[in-house]
């Protein structure tokens, strides 16, 4: 069961999307995520649907891996679906009791909708495209200019890389435990909510006590080998930005110009 | 009571592009009272098939029959299962978590929802039967033993259950030469005393060249050889093709019966290999 929570779930793949350098592909989202509140309209939403479809084709990564991070956040989109479709007022289209649902309150609750499954989808695209690994150091490489004012980019990156990298271990850990309890008979899905809460003590200090241990071991293992912080480093496989990302950024201010021109037109 | 395995086919993430077999099509009987020895390499499907057999894994397809009751039904309950088999997974003291020794051990006759004297008797007679002083140790801490006493607290918890079936997945990973010895002898004890079926997981193929009345070896997810430890271990060929040894006395004797042919090459402990030189030896002094 714990298998299915999906962090850093990166999808193996070899196209164009998988092989652009991760900060073109950071700022791309991030831009991709703006046009979605920059559009307006329908048609507008309908070109960005278009592009994201599009962009998971080329990248081939199937298309219920892509909804799969959708599933979490069904409940926060069936809200927003129900709370604008009620809330916005306009010419009243029908009514349940009190509650009056417009056509204008409808459309905007479909285009609410629509939005925030295209910034899943946006998102998801991201982390299905680019390992874990690249993606922090493309997130540290991206805050480089901000050490300036004092932000520790490269032990914030290496926080994360770590956090990252030990999720798995951590799952694993926490199965081997929950599979040793249970084969002690621990139960661990049936009673009251408070039976259930005392029921996870088993899991969580052993759970806790190896997390202690993997994070010191894990300490010794870097000071051994002389980690003393990012000042210095280089990397083994550095970041080069290619012909493919320029295209991609070609594309990307392409992207944002036409859903701002959509915007002032429509 | 017996153990009956039939067709046990297990896939991991199937139908996405990793899936992969982990147990293909297994089948093997266990009869009452046996001492189980099964080898494998890393990855072998052997911690798959102990998970199987314990309810916390559920086959692809295939049966696992524990006396009479059919435990891969999806009627029958999950207590039973665990109350009738009794796995101790690798590093078991890892899942210790109770502020003392004798709270920890009677954390599963607890689940088992035993009347309070009866849990308390049996605490009790598994810390003895570990081979740890009650008295003494049911009052401390579980995290401040040494390892080797950690992880006999851990067997315990499981021993405490009075399961019909004892798997033990490598109870000796990582313990120092003295510890390892013991824990063995406490495994053989509980079998003795318990007369209950154990099943032993071990990469030390002379401990269970020694303890085992049968042996079954994993290779790939598949049960290749299964028999005695004898007709296991005169399997040289096939089991050095897939990355096992013989047991270090088996290996001796091979090369002494290389070299000289009156040396008997199938004897696979240190006692008998002794015995066969010295009867070799007393041939020619006397």
């Amino acid at each position: 069961m714990l298998r299915d929570i999906t962090l850093g779930q990166y999808y193996p793949g070899e196209s164009v999307i998988h092989r652009l350098d991760p900060r073109t592909k950071i700022i791309a989202t991030l831009v991709y995520i703006v046009s979605l509140f920059v559009v307006d309209s329908f048609v507008g939403m309908a070109i960005a649907t278009l592009a994201i479809l599009l962009l998971v084709k080329i990248s081939k990564v199937p298309f219920k891996f892509i909804t799969r991070g959708l599933k979490p956040i069904m409940f926060i989109i069936a809200f927003t679906f129900v709370i604008n479709m009620f809330m916005f007022k306009g010419e009243p289209l029908f009514a349940i009791g009190p509650l009056v649902v417009s056509k204008e309150g409808l459309k905007r609750a479909v285009f609410m909708a629509v939005r925030l499954v295209l910034l899943i989808f946006g998102s998801s695209l991201l982390t299905l495209t680019t390992k874990p690994i690249n993606l922090t150091d493309g997130l540290e490489s991206l805050f480089k200019p901000l050490s300036v004012i004092g932000l520790p980019a490269h032990e914030l990156a290496m926080m994360m890389s770590i956090a990252l990298r030990f999720i798995p271990t951590l799952l694993e850990e926490t199965d081997k435990i929950m599979k040793a309890q249970q084969a002690r008979g621990a139960d661990f899905e049936s009673g009251n909510l408070l039976q259930r809460a005392k029921a996870l003590i088993p899991i969580l200090v052993p759970l806790f006590i190896s997390a202690f241990r993997i994070a010191q071991e894990l300490a010794q293992a870097m000071e051994a080998r002389c980690y003393r912080g990012g000042s210095g480093r280089t990397r083994m496989n550095a970041m080069k930005f290619r012909k493919g990302d320029l295209f991609a950024a070609f594309i990307m201010i392409a992207f944002l110009g036409t859903c701002i021109a959509e915007r002032i037109i429509l | 009571m017996g153990i009956s395995v039939k067709n046990l086919t297990h896939i991991y993430n199937e139908g996405l592009p990793h899936e992969s077999v982990a147990l293909d099509n297994v089948s093997f009987e266990i009869n009452d009272g046996e001492f189980i020895g099964i080898i494998g390499h890393t990855g072998s499907g052997k911690s798959t098939l102990l998970q199987h057999l314990n309810g916390l894994l559920k086959p692809k397809s295939g049966q696992i029959i524990v006396g009479d009751t059919d435990i891969t039904d999806p009627s029958c309950k999950l207590l039973e299962i665990r109350r009738r088999i009794g796995l101790v997974f690798q590093y078991p003291e890892y899942q210790l978590f109770e502020e003392t020794v004798a709270k920890d051990v009677a954390f599963g006759p607890k689940n088992l929802g035993l009347a309070q004297d009866e849990i308390d008797k049996r605490v009790e007679e598994a810390i003895g039967l570990v081979g740890l002083p009650f008295e003494e140790i049911r009052e401390k801490s579980p995290f401040e033993l040494s390892g080797g006493q950690k992880r006999r607290v851990a067997i315990a918890g499981v021993v405490a259950m009075k399961p019909e079936v004892l798997i033990l997945d490598e109870p000796t990973a990582g313990l120092d030469p003295k510890a390892h010895k013991d824990v063995l002898e406490m495994a053989y004890n509980i079998h003795k005393h318990e007369k209950n079926i154990t099943i032993f997981v071990s990469h030390n193929m002379a401990d269970v060249a020694r303890l085992c009345d049968r042996v079954f070896v994993m290779d790939k997810g598949k049960l290749i050889l299964s028999g005695t430890p004898e007709e296991v271990f005169s399997e040289e060929e096939r089991l050095t093709s897939i990355g096992l040894s013989l047991p270090p006395a088996a290996q001796l004797m091979h090369r002494l019966h290389e070299a000289n042919h009156a040396i008997k090459a199938e004897v696979f402990d240190a006692e008998n290999a002794a015995e066969e030189i010295f009867k070799f030896l007393g041939d020619k002094v006397c």
